[in-house]
């Protein structure tokens, strides 16, 4: 199946990630246009800026709110081969926020990395 | 009057606003993504502990449990409380004014 | 449409999959499977209760391309390879074991 979608072309993909967990859907969204394309073999980096940097805060934990907890899947990515996920230092910090608080492997750059990172993708995707 | 705030302060001013514009001897509660706000070292910090000099602040603990969150990142003083007290705060109070 | 398993009638979509995650139980699957013509062994359950692990942890079916390998760090390479895993579930062992298992279809499953 996945053959057939093979085209050989492949892509810098960016998704960038702006809105909190939770109070709307856009994140969890984002994650399953994400996992979708992860089944065309592109060149896939996430960003998380603004308060995008909510999403990756370790212990979340949806029980009492009734919903799913779909801050698991951040774990997955990496076995859909979806390994580069970057972290603007600025959003981090004005929110009160560390590295160690988040639940995977980031790598932490600040706002003129996150420009270049956006201006060397062929194709960015907001949420 | 109890005032209730659900937006990221980061994304909407409607915290700060409800800050500015809420009077002595009443109570904010932030709720979903409002809890945000409740944050140690962040630019809001200061206009919290401000506020907490006449008003009284409470965040609802499913909302921040759902974020990760707990007492230890939270400003000091911000009372946790669950749905039960939530129905109760809304009941004791004669007016709820809801910052969307 | 529902499937009636001893005398309790559980929701699906429209493409079989259990509506309501909670509700999964063993005979179930069984029954589910029946209806596709297999008879679940050993090998089967437990490729099934690695998808319910791998859902419990992460929240999602995996696709077959990361069930394969996934299966093939916890289980061992003789089992984590497509041959052994289409054996089991003619139609999919991403598609079928899901469904069995009570998960959803799977994520980037197109």
């Amino acid at each position: 199946m996945e053959d057939e979608l093979e085209t050989g072309v492949v892509k810098k993909f960016l998704y960038v990630n702006r809105r909190a967990p939770h109070g709307t859907v856009y994140a969890h969204e984002a994650l399953e246009v994400v996992l979708i394309g992860a089944a065309f073999d592109q060149d896939v980096s996430l960003a998380f800026i603004d308060d995008g940097v909510f999403q990756l805060k370790k212990n979340q934990d949806t029980s009492e709110i009734y919903t799913k907890n779909f801050s698991k899947i951040y774990s997955a990515l990496e076995m859909y081969d979806v390994e580069k996920l970057y972290v603007e230092k600025e959003s981090l910090h004005s929110r009160g926020l560390t590295e160690d608080d988040l639940s995977v492997d980031v790598k932490v750059i600040d706002s003129s990395e996150m420009k270049k990172l956006m201006s060397d993708s062929e194709v960015v995707l907001n949420f | 009057m109890l005032h209730t705030v659900n937006k990221s302060p980061f994304e909407k001013n409607s915290l700060e606003t409800c800050l500015r514009l809420a009077e002595d001897n009443s109570s904010i509660l932030l709720i979903e993504d409002g809890v945000y706000g409740a944050l140690q070292n962040t630019s809001f910090e200061s206009s919290i502990i401000n506020a907490q000099k006449t008003i009284k602040l409470y965040v609802l603990g499913p909302d921040l449990k759902a974020r990760g969150l707990d007492k230890s990142s939270l400003i000091s003083n911000i009372d946790i409380i669950d749905y039960k007290e939530f129905v109760k705060l809304t009941v004791e109070n004669d007016k709820v004014q809801n910052w969307l | 449409m529902p499937i009636e398993v001893n005398g309790k009638s559980f929701e699906t979509d429209e493409e079989g999959y259990l509506a309501n995650l909670g509700e999964w139980e063993k005979d179930l699957a069984t029954a589910m499977a029946k209806e596709d013509g297999i008879d679940l062994g050993d090998d089967h359950w437990e490729i099934i209760n690695f998808l319910r692990e791998y859902y419990e942890e992460y929240q999602i079916a995996p696709a077959v391309r990361v069930l394969t390998k996934a299966v093939g760090k916890k289980l061992g390479k003789d089992k984590g390879n497509s041959k052994y895993l289409y054996e089991l579930f003619p139609y999919g062992p991403g598609k079928q074991a899901c469904k069995f298992a009570g998960l959803p279809k799977p994520t980037g499953c197109v």
